[in-house]
């Protein structure tokens, strides 16, 4: 009994044992299931999902820079180029103590207390595994130093990069501009995509005008990468294109003589072939070198530059907005000339002064014993005021304005670089539009010998001049002459254009106000005579001085438009001038700031320009 | 009866269940050489391992199950002595408290629990009746709580888990009565909300990611993510051995050892999946068969368990590396990186062909 109670028991517990374990295999075989439809979700239902996610995992589009275009001048005198450098850079994520570490890196290669300032800047600005530049520019012994104790330093890596360089430094400075790191400000208007990974982007001068060609187009290589972010292999390139080549049209040897022959006189000449609009020399002084900009000039030079009286930093020959004095008389002539108002022989009496019928106030002749009987020809030849005087009253404010607009005074000239100053050209609307006073008489007679409100670029009065020479036929002025494309080894020609005739006016009249500008400096009694001294060729030019306070006059408004000025009180100097006479190659304009006479020291500049010029490049 | 096969059982070893062990072994290490970017030196060690546990697991195989219940209580003894060592004195690796360092060999205690705790709870309830009465049921898991109380505390999460699971299996194929089943579900159910207040932080953590891992894809989130690509990357036949990108490229943490499914899913994809599942059902219903033709409650009990525990292996780490269960460091059995956990597994593996194969002998 005994006994089958206890295999009773047994066969029992087997039993029990055995439905459980059939439970067990049938929760088995759900689960089992279970996880067999998750695999089968992610595999099979969400499988190009991951496969996505794999890939974006595994595959990155790194950007390839371009290579930026290179500068160089007519003549072929490289103006621009990139150069490899080396510099610090710092991923702070990895770095770990960023303070101590700037004072071991200083024990090492040394930084400058800007330098440290810099960083410390950018950091703040970028995410911390972003790499931020520490020091620019290392030379062969920092990257020693630093090699050699490389291990020390976890994220801080040597870099190598393209920097831009300006082998011509100060020379081409206020023609050729600069690159600058890409700041907060570019990267609102610039391209995210194309830029990716550019560094530099032209701020100034041609850099900046032309950084669309001179950048190129961004290519990429798509490649696989591991979890660390290291390169495994290439799967697919599109090179870069390369940013195209830019040839200017001022040729180093002519602005090399311009910028000796303006010497340490503040001013600023430029020369333009009144055929073609080519700018063949454009000179600001004082300049700077180009290539502290670079890399970020450090602020106590950027400062200097930026506070020093002699303002380096602005470009007299495109910014810098004078009054052309009796540069404009030339143009007037033209003017009275084309409306009739007097015949050129006609003679006005000039005792010195001038007044207005019923007025008082006396208008001077810069001679003040007075020039006697004054034709249309002497009265270019000597610069006569009075004669200027009567025909601005006769022409009146309205003809003058009109007239003069189509030499281009009083805009842009729209020559290919940025900042250009448009001048001013006053007429009545734009009094009562600024002033909101309506136009005196009196303001007309100052107008007519280019003083008052009226203000003009060197830039603007090198165009005009050009015209002129070209007995109204205008071009723009143009500082980019050819484009050249490295991928098709295309060269694009800009200076294609045809000239316009923007100035109408009898021929006869042009050869006499031409006539009378070469006896400026070639004739007996010309302003300039001094400086048509020993000529081997004919030129034609017209002296100016140009008030920088009127001190003569009563408009008191005037101080308004002159506040651009240096509050120095002596006059600037001008001249204008071109040659040959017939067919003339080169037009220019030089001003001197506060050079006191046009004929003493702006035409000499000139003189030396064109005896260049003409000698080795006509 | 052909010779081999009398051959295997004349050494207790059973044919069928070793080939499905010899089968997932293989596959392991060819998965291995691949997860271990094609490093040999790895294979070998693992081979070695591998060999070890063989060994080990013919040898037990050799014990009939008399000597093992004699010496049950014994082995859970020491088992819960070195636990209590290895909290005061051991060394720590990875920040838990798992070794034991007896300078011949590294030893973990608590992988000797996951034997001694079943073979406890199969020895205790031998000469009992079947069904267990409530205070033997309460006595039992007092028996199983206080090691997966140690183990949880050093911490392996993991390793209690699959503790109290063998355990409870040992009980509920000794026919634990449905009501009281029903009961501790309800319980523990209740119980849960508590456990959130008991859990650390790196562990509620775990439970947060596995929410929501998209949260913080770089951190908590990067193992689950990682591996989620790289099992749904797989498709239906994979990118093909030692081509998985997330396994190769090393976007997949901890490819050799807890995360070598998501190696073996991206590089086999579906259908090496379903194999691979059909060959671990195979050697788990081999072994719950094996069970239910062992004689005796204790043998029944231990091969029954320590087959469902297998599974629980095979459940937890699949359910992990596919996102549905926290990460817990539970291995992929038999086929991840390591030794302790393999060579365990084999001994197991080996105390089932003993309760199987000496039923002959018992019945003489």
């Amino acid at each position: 009994m005994a006994r089958l109670l206890t295999l009773k028991n047994v066969d029992q517990e087997s039993q029990i044992f055995s439905r459980r374990a059939l439970v067990s295999m049938v929760s088995m075989g759900v689960l089992f299931g279970f996880l067999a439809y998750r695999i089968a979700d992610l595999q099979l239902f969400q499988h190009e999902h991951f496969t996505t996610r794999s890939k974006e995992n595994r595959v990155k589009i790194l950007p390839l820079v371009p290579p930026r275009g290179l500068i160089f001048s007519r003549d072929g005198v490289l103006l621009a180029e990139n150069m490899p450098s080396f510099s610090l850079e710092v991923i702070p994520e990895q770095a770990g103590d960023i303070d101590q570490l700037i004072v071991q890196i200083s024990s090492i290669i040394g930084l400058s207390g800007d330098e440290i300032e810099r960083f410390t800047r950018e950091m703040k600005r970028k995410r911390s595994f972003e790499k931020v530049p520490l020091k620019y520019n290392l030379n062969e012994e920092e990257i020693a130093r630093f090699s050699v104790n490389r291990y020390r330093f976890r994220g801080v890596n040597i870099a190598t990069e393209s920097i831009r360089q300006y082998p011509l430094g100060d020379q081409f400075a206020h023609i050729v501009g600069y690159v600058g790191r890409i700041n907060e400000a570019d990267e609102r208007v610039i391209d995210q995509t194309n830029y990716s990974l550019t560094t530099h982007i032209g701020k100034t001068g041609v850099e900046k005008a032309y950084e669309p060609l001179l950048h190129g187009q961004v290519g990429y290589q798509q490649v696989e990468i591991n979890a660390q972010g290291r390169i495994i292999q290439v799967l697919k390139r599109k090179p870069p294109i390369s940013g195209k080549d830019i040839y200017l049209t001022v040729d180093t040897r002519l602005q090399n003589v311009a910028t000796e022959a303006l010497g340490e006189n503040r001013g600023a000449v430029v020369a333009i072939d009144p055929n073609t609009g080519a700018v063949l020399a454009l000179v600001s002084y004082p300049a700077y070198d180009p290539n502290w900009f670079v890399n970020g000039i450090t602020a106590a030079r950027f400062q200097e530059l930026n506070e020093s009286k002699a303002r380096p930093l602005f470009n007299r020959a495109l910014q810098g907005q004078y009054p052309p004095g009796s540069t404009l008389k030339p143009f007037m002539a033209v003017a009275a000339r084309h409306f009739g108002v007097r015949a050129a022989h006609e003679q006005s009496w000039c005792p010195g002064w001038f007044s207005l019928e019923g007025g008082k106030h006396r208008y001077r002749c810069w001679y003040k014993a007075g020039h006697g009987g004054v034709d249309l020809a002497r009265s270019i030849i000597e610069s006569c005021d009075v004669y200027y005087y009567e025909l601005a009253f006769e022409l009146g404010i309205d003809r003058i304005h009109d007239y003069l607009e189509g030499f281009g005074l009083g805009k842009v000239t729209g020559v290919d670089l940025y900042g250009e100053a448009e001048g001013l050209l006053p007429s009545r609307e734009w009094k009562l539009r600024t002033k909101d006073v309506a136009w005196y008489p009196g303001e007309s007679l100052i107008t007519g010998i280019g003083q008052g409100y009226m203000l003009t670029t060197p830039m603007q009065l090198a165009s005009a001049t050009a015209t002129l020479s070209q007995h109204g036929k205008k071009v723009s002025p143009k500082i980019v002459g050819q484009i050249e494309d490295l991928l098709t080894s295309k060269v694009a020609d800009r200076l294609t254009d045809l000239p316009e005739q923007t100035v109408i006016a009898d021929e006869g009249d042009w050869q006499l106000v031409i006539q009378a500008m070469r006896d400026v400096v070639l004739g007996k009694r010309g302003t300039a005579r001094k400086v048509g001294e020993g000529a081997f060729y004919e030129f034609a030019g017209k002296t100016g001085t140009s008030q920088v306070f009127g001190l003569k006059q009563e408009e008191n408004d005037e101080l308004d438009v002159l506040t651009d000025v240096p509050d120095h009180l002596r006059d600037h100097a001008l001249f204008i001038a071109f040659a040959p006479v017939t067919n003339p190659g080169i037009a220019l304009a030089v001003v001197v700031e506060h050079g006191g006479s046009g004929g003493r020291t702006a035409a000499p500049v000139a003189r030396k320009v064109l005896d260049y010029y003409m000698k080795e490049l006509h | 009866m052909d010779s081999s096969r009398y051959l295997l059982f004349k050494w207790h070893i059973d044919g069928p269940l070793l080939t499905g062990l010899l089968l997932l072994c293989t596959l392991g290490l060819v998965v291995l050489y691949s997860a271990a970017d094609q490093q040999l030196d790895i294979v070998i060690r693992q081979l070695t391992r591998i060999g070890i546990g063989l060994f080990g697991m013919c040898l037990i195989a050799q014990v009939p199950m008399r000597t093992i219940i004699r010496w049950s209580p014994w082995i859970y003894g020491i088992g819960l002595l070195l636990l209590i060592a290895v909290m005061l004195m051991g060394s720590s690796g990875k920040g838990a408290q798992r070794w034991l360092d007896l300078k011949v060999i590294r030893f973990q205690p608590s992988e000797l629990m996951k034997l001694a705790v079943p073979i406890a709870v199969a020895w205790y309830l031998n000469d009992k009746h079947a069904p267990p009465t409530f205070p033997n049921v309460l006595l039992i898991l007092a028996m199983i709580a206080v090691p997966a109380f140690l183990i949880a505390r050093q911490p392996d999460l993991g390793t209690a888990i699959l503790i109290v699971t063998s355990g409870c299996f040992a009980l509920f194929l000794a026919g634990l009565r449905w009501r009281l089943i029903g009961l501790s579900g309800i319980l523990s159910m209740a119980a849960a909300p508590l456990l959130w207040y008991v859990m650390k932080d790196y562990q509620k953590q775990r439970v947060l990611t596995l929410l929501d891992p998209e949260k913080d894809p770089l951190g908590a989130g990067y193992h689950i993510i990682q591996s989620k690509i790289a099992v749904g990357s797989g498709g239906l036949f994979g990118k093909g051995l030692f081509n998985g990108t997330q396994s190769q490229l090393g976007f997949l943490p901890e490819r050799t050892t807890d995360f070598i499914f998501a190696v073996f899913c991206e590089e086999f994809g579906f259908i090496g999946v379903i194999g691979l599942l059909t060959l671990y059902a195979f050697v788990i219903l081999r072994c719950l068969y094996l069970a239910t033709q062992s004689q005796g409650t204790f043998a029944r009990l231990l091969s029954g368990s320590l087959a469902l525990t297998f599974f629980i292996y095979v459940f937890v780490n699949i359910g992990m590396v596919s996102g549905l269960l926290p990460v817990v460091g539970v291995p992929l059995p038999l086929i991840s990186y390591g030794g302790t956990s393999l060579v365990t597994l084999l001994i197991g593996f080996g105390l089932i062909m003993s309760a199987y194969t000496h039923r002959q002998l018992m019945s003489r």
